[in-house]
């Protein structure tokens, strides 16, 4: 289980085209929450223009309610008392508009990543194998992780931040402009300088923080390593070199995080501080300037300018540092809407797996309910005909040719030929491509070139789902889901009943273990189902194929990773399965091997030899080595 | 727990110091500014006073000059000073771990220690750095900021005062609340992304069942729920600003009615004061909005900190002798009534009264099942673990009275789980022996039958392992192995059944190989197989922790239930393999 607040650099690299991302993004917000985001927006400009008005408020207290009635003989508070009313329900309607636009941002926020998630899962779902093979999972993992969170920080805050900071600065330069000329003049001289400023450190803390993504994802990628071969480490007494390459790493992780925070962490100072030397110069310009009556300026003007000098002073650095944040955020976008632009695997079929009755002259009858009998519906467009053949497990495959990709051929000219109920084996070295043949007939891949054959039909015409649903498999890696093993068991039908589930784990010889544990068939599985020892993994997996009761299977035999006892046990448990079924086997274990009807053995790629025990052993080829060469020791 | 992590501060506690103490100068400084301005508006402009004006311009100018210094010293101050805490911090646990025993190692998982040197060590060092800056900061603003208040008008501060209790108490509110929902949400994350992992790692199981669908909904509905979660969650946390905004604009009327009236009727304030106090609403206010951040960020930090102090704590339970002895002489071994428990429970026994002896030089076979304790026992030949009862002798020395490395160096052993790491073929033979030439290197692959493929490969013995050896087959994985636990030129040599990936026959010539080229070193060789091991001089069978068995393959056939039940089962069912 990987952990959600794992570092792994996000935003490490930047984003290719912003400007389209960008765009996708909003769109993908505005398509279901129109009026939530008109609604916010209009929010945000009213809570960011209550902020300014407040500010302009100071004036007309100074000028207006204040210094006429100084040294008065009898005061009237009136006035101010209604002016006072009228600002508390500016004011409170500013707060009412914050709190709408925050509690409608977070339906929006999270009502987007979980549209963006599930719409990522969807997908991958609906990849090809190919796909998993040549992406590193860790990296499909930050898609969900780390790419949606920066999103999440996007959507919730710089976005909604970007636009209150805009309509505070805007709002705020028009009033300074109506409030003073000159000094709104030398009030755009200093924000020049500190945009300056911002871009200058926020440039560097942003170079350092690129290199301090790369220096942590190395730390992180030699400690894996490290930890991983912990005991290696100790046995060949490697210590003191480990130590030198982490410290050499864990040093140039210091310096660049040093760097990156250093600028980080005087941006604000300098920022507030710049800020301030802009307050005192407006300070010392605007009394000028009122003592001297330049421009009209009022005392109360000034006091109003003062505090708008302030109020501008935020959404400028604010803008600022949220620019960089949008920047990572985008190009996390884009790697979330790659993995959504993936091509979804083809599927052109349209022969489908249905329920039949036989009738007694011998055509075969559709049927809605679970009959026990399968046929493939094959509806003939040309003729406008529908015809139906019975499911029987027959498979041929006419010189098929496979490779992962189009210029390295993996399986050449691959013949075979399974009638129903007989038993294949494949036997070969490691890479000799045993289990690429098996992915072909559940069309995990595509061929090449050639035909593959299932009961006469070519299985590019017959649906995917179908195809596979007919179709069971355990593989050697048994994967096991988070759920109760009842669950994990019913994964080969879900609407399997109690019986049905006991049923299977009988069959597959799963049942006695199950019964000794604690729980029985409740126990919860996690990570893996790791509480579990491999003989007894594979033993569910045995009995999650069973209860699909597939007329044809695909089996990937145990290797010699589970000790001999459990493996007798786990092979009972495959040749109750394999019985009355076709079976392609890639098998490890003689007996397997001497009962199989074909025995097919491959080496690079290509059949070489066929035939079953007693002719392979007879031709004294690739067979007879093997099978020699395994038994001289005895 | 925190005096065990401000400990690796080190060389960074001049830097520890400074930063808070230039941050409580930016702060003074900084609540200095409004006082300053209410007195040039107060004497300087409705005086009339442009003397005066110019004269605090300038001062104030200084003024924010010296807090704009002191702010990025700060800064510097502050990033060096987490940043190398951090630093510490990783080298530290890393330092500790390398002590580790094995016993320790088993204590934690992988992925687990790896979490704690990257993202726990992130998370307290980022809080680290915000406790020096902020934690001094919030405090000491508001604290200063009110006295200001208290010195121009002692009424009008009771507003403030009003409103620091109202603030005060709603924030504890929402962080108390929003905590435990935020735990929730958190394992909501957990439990979304173990789903993503599991659909990777089993997608094929999922399209050969053709469970897509079924998985799509799985995950939308643990989305739904992570959604409704921190929907619930947040709602709570974005009440802070609304909250904050009312309580500051209810401030600023309450000050703008009763500063006017202080003003006009009693005198007793300025204009310039008044203006002074609207800023010090807004410092007052946001500091105890930045102490209620930082708490929650310390909160989330504490955990990760504790992580970090159970690695630290963690003392290796091997320690070298303090009189050693320097060398292994040979290579015989003796189990002397050796009981064993990985607990130290002697209640639960892993192995019971083992006594054997092997003289140096053979070949021991060990056999037995899963949980026969067969890697346990080996693995007390090269300390990798201290024995309950009883004695392990190496070389005639108890393996305690030799220096951990001597004995290690002579004592080689394959283990069952085994690693190469990321670099070339060389790179990894030569953890064997440092020195090693390429032709001994190439010796040692020969013996192990792995230089014929290694020649295959583009770029020969400069081939390129990449991280956990995936572009190399299982069968070559445990050749490599071999052949670079030979390198050690070692007295003993352990296979933990290091040879169930490759074919029969390469076994065999591997174990002919041994026989031949180093007959002086002595052998033992766990399998699953009999036939890996029924050519040894002796075979040890296991059973529970218990020796049932030691004789020839011969011997053994006859006397042996166990052993010939296991070779039956072989024989009926044998393996095929490449």
């Amino acid at each position: 289980m990987s952990n959600p607040r794992t570092v792994r650099g996000p935003g490490a690299r930047g984003s290719r085209n912003p400007g389209k991302t960008l765009r996708r993004l909003l769109f993908y917000i505005w398509k279901d929450y129109k009026l939530h985001c008109i609604a916010v927006a209009i929010s945000i400009a009213v809570s960011s223009l209550t902020g300014v008005i407040g500010n302009l408020f100071l004036r007309s207290l100074i000028d207006d309610y204040i210094l006429p009635f100084l040294g008065a003989k009898d005061p009237s508070f009136t006035p101010l008392l209604h002016a006072l009313l009228v600002m508390a329900c500016i004011y409170y309607a500013g707060t009412a508009a914050t709190f709408l636009y925050a509690r409608l941002m977070i339906i929006i926020t999270q009502g987007t990543l979980k549209e963006i998630r599930d719409e990522m899962f969807t997908h991958m779902e609906r990849l090809p194998i190919k796909y998993f093979d040549t992406h590193v999972h860790g990296d499909i993992m930050s898609c969900y992780t780390n790419d949606t969170d920066t999103l999440r920080q996007m959507i919730s805050q710089s976005i909604p931040q970007m636009l209150s900071s805009s309509i505070t600065i805007v709002s705020t330069f028009v009033s300074m402009l109506v409030l003073s000329v000159p000094l709104t003049v030398l009030i755009i001289l200093m924000v020049i300088v500190m945009v300056r400023a911002v871009r200058f450190i926020g440039g560097r803390s942003g170079m350092y923080f690129l290199r301090q993504q790369k220096s942590l994802g190395a730390l992180n990628g030699y400690i894996e390593e490290m930890m991983e071969g912990q005991k290696v480490v100790k046995v060949f007494c490697h210590e003191a070199e480990a130590k030198e390459k982490f410290d050499r790493l864990n040093e140039d992780l210091f310096d660049s995080a040093k760097n990156a925070n250093t600028f980080a962490n005087i941006l604000m100072p300098v920022m507030a501080n710049l800020g301030n030397i802009n307050y005192v110069l407006t300070l010392a310009v605007g009394s000028l300037l009122a003592i001297n009556g330049v421009g009209g300026l009022t005392l109360g003007a000034l006091a109003s300018f003062l505090q708008l000098t302030r109020s501008f002073n935020m959404p400028i650095t604010q803008v600022s540092q949220q620019f960089n944040s949008i920047v990572m955020a985008l190009a996390g976008a884009e790697r979330i809407f790659d993995l959504l632009d993936e091509p979804e695997e083809v599927d052109n079929g349209y022969v489908t797996l249905v329920n039949v009755t036989e009738e007694p002259d011998g055509t075969l009858k559709e049927s809605e309910e679970r009959t026990g009998v399968w046929a493939w519906k094959h509806p003939h467009k040309a003729e406008g005909t529908i015809t139906y053949k019975k499911l029987e497990g027959d498979v041929v495959l006419d010189g098929v040719d496979f490779g992962y990709t189009d210029d390295k051929i993996v399986l050449h000219d691959i013949k075979m030929y399974a009638n129903p109920g007989e038993k294949i084996a494949f036997v070969g070295a490691t890479g000799a491509g045993k289990t690429t043949i098996t992915n072909l007939i559940n069309r995990f891949y595509d061929i090449q070139d050639g035909k593959v054959r299932y009961d006469g039909i070519n299985i590019n015409k017959i649906k995917k789902p179908d195809l596979r649903r007919s179709l069971g498999m355990v593989l050697q890696d048994t994967h096991l889901f988070t759920g109760t093993i009842a669950d994990n068991i019913r994964y080969g039908k879900l609407n399997a009943t109690d019986e049905e589930v006991v049923a299977a784990a009988k069959l597959a010889n799963a049942h006695y273990f199950i019964t000794r544990l604690p729980e029985g068939y409740d126990t919860m599985l996690s990570g893996d189902g790791t509480s579990l020892s491999q003989g007894e993994r594979q033993l569910l997996a045995i009995a999650r194929a069973a209860i699909a009761d597939p007329p044809v299977l695909i089996l990937d035999e145990a290797t010699s990773s589970i000790d001999t006892r459990t493996e007798t046990i786990v092979q009972r448990g495959m040749d109750q399965l394999m019985k009355g079924r076709t079976v392609f086997v890639i098998a490890h274990r003689l007996s397997t091997i001497k009962n199989s009807d074909v025995i097919m053995v491959l080496e690079q790629g290509r059949i070489i030899e066929r035939g079953n025990h007693e002719s392979l052993l007879e031709e004294r080829g690739k067979y007879y080595q093997l099978y020699t060469g395994a038994f001289e020791l005895s | 727990m925190i005096k065990r992590l401000t400990a690796h501060i080190g060389e960074f506690k001049k830097d520890t110091v400074l930063a808070p103490v230039s941050v409580i100068f930016e702060v003074i400084l900084e609540v200095l500014l409004p006082v300053l301005m209410a007195s040039v508006i107060d004497r300087g402009v409705e005086a009339g006073n442009m003397n005066y004006v110019i004269r605090m311009g300038v001062v104030m100018l200084a003024v924010a000059m010296l807090s704009l210094l002191a702010g990025t010293m700060s800064g510097v101050f502050a990033a060096r000073a987490a940043m190398g805490f951090g630093r510490n911090l990783r080298k530290a646990m890393y330092d500790n771990i390398q002590d580790f025993a094995f016993c320790n190692i088993d204590h934690f998982s992988t992925a687990g220690l790896v979490t704690r040197m990257t993202t726990d060590v992130t998370n307290v060092q980022n809080a680290f750095q915000m406790i020096i800056r902020m934690f001094v900061r919030a405090p000491i603003m508001m604290v200063s900021a009110l006295f200001m208040c208290v010195t121009i008008s002692p009424r009008l501060s009771l507003i403030f005062l009003a409103a620091l209790i109202f603030l005060g108490c709603v924030l504890a509110f929402i962080i108390t609340r929003a905590f435990s929902i935020f735990d929730e949400m958190f394992k909501g994350y957990d439990r979304l992304n173990a789903s993503v992992q599991e659909n990777l790692t089993g997608i094929r199981v999922v399209k050969a069942y053709v469970r897509e669908a079924y998985e799509q909904k799985k995950f939308r509905g643990a989305t739904g729920n992570l959604k409704d979660l921190s929907v619930h969650a947040e709602r709570l946390v974005v009440m802070n600003q609304p909250v904050m905004q009312f309580t500051v604009y209810t401030c600023i009327m309450l000050v703008s009615w009763f500063g006017a009236k202080l003003i006009v009727v009693d005198g007793v304030m300025t204009t310039g004061q008044l203006m002074s106090l609207f800023t010090y609403t807004m410092q007052i206010l946001m500091s105890l909005m930045m102490i209620s951040m930082i708490f929650v960020m310390t909160t989330m930090a504490r955990s990760s900190a504790e992580r970090i102090v159970e690695v630290l704590d963690e003392k290796s339970t091997l320690t070298d002798p303090k009189h050693s002895v320097l060398e292994v002489e040979d290579g015989s071994i003796r189990f002397d009534h050796v009981n064993f428990s990985y607990s130290g429970d002697a209640e639960k026994c892993v192995l019971r009264d083992v006594n054997i002896e092997i003289r140096a030089g053979e070949t021991i076979g060990i056999i037995g099942g899963t949980g026969s304790s067969k890697s346990t026992l080996v693995q007390l030949i090269p300390r990798l673990y201290d024995v309950l009862d009883g004695a392990v002798l190496v070389g005639g020395h108890d393996v305690r009275e030799y220096r951990i490395e001597t004995l290690r160096n002579a004592v080689s052993m394959v283990l069952q789980k085994n690693v190469l790491f990321s670099g070339t073929i060389l790179e990894n033979l030569r953890w064997g022996s440092k020195e090693a030439t390429e032709e001994e290197c190439r010796h040692a692959c020969e013996l192990a039958q792995a230089h014929e493929f290694i020649e295959k490969m583009p770029e020969g013995y400069q081939t390129y392992i990449e991280q956990g050896g995936t572009n190399v087959s299982g069968g070559q994985k445990q050749r490599l192995c071999i052949a670079r636990a030979l390198l050690k030129k070692p007295k003993i040599l352990i296979l933990d059944d290091s040879t169930s990936a490759v074919d029969t026959k390469t076994d065999s010539l591997i174990r002919k190989a041994f026989a031949e080229e180093i007959p002086d070193t002595t052998k033992l060789i766990i399998a699953q197989r009999i036939s890996s091991v029924q050519d040894a001089d002796r075979i040890l069978v296991l059973d529970q922790g218990a020796v049932v068995g030691f004789g020839t393959h011969e011997e053994l056939l006859k006397d042996n239930e166990i052993y010939r039940d296991i070779y039956e089962l072989q024989q009926k069912g044998a393996d095929f393999d490449e």
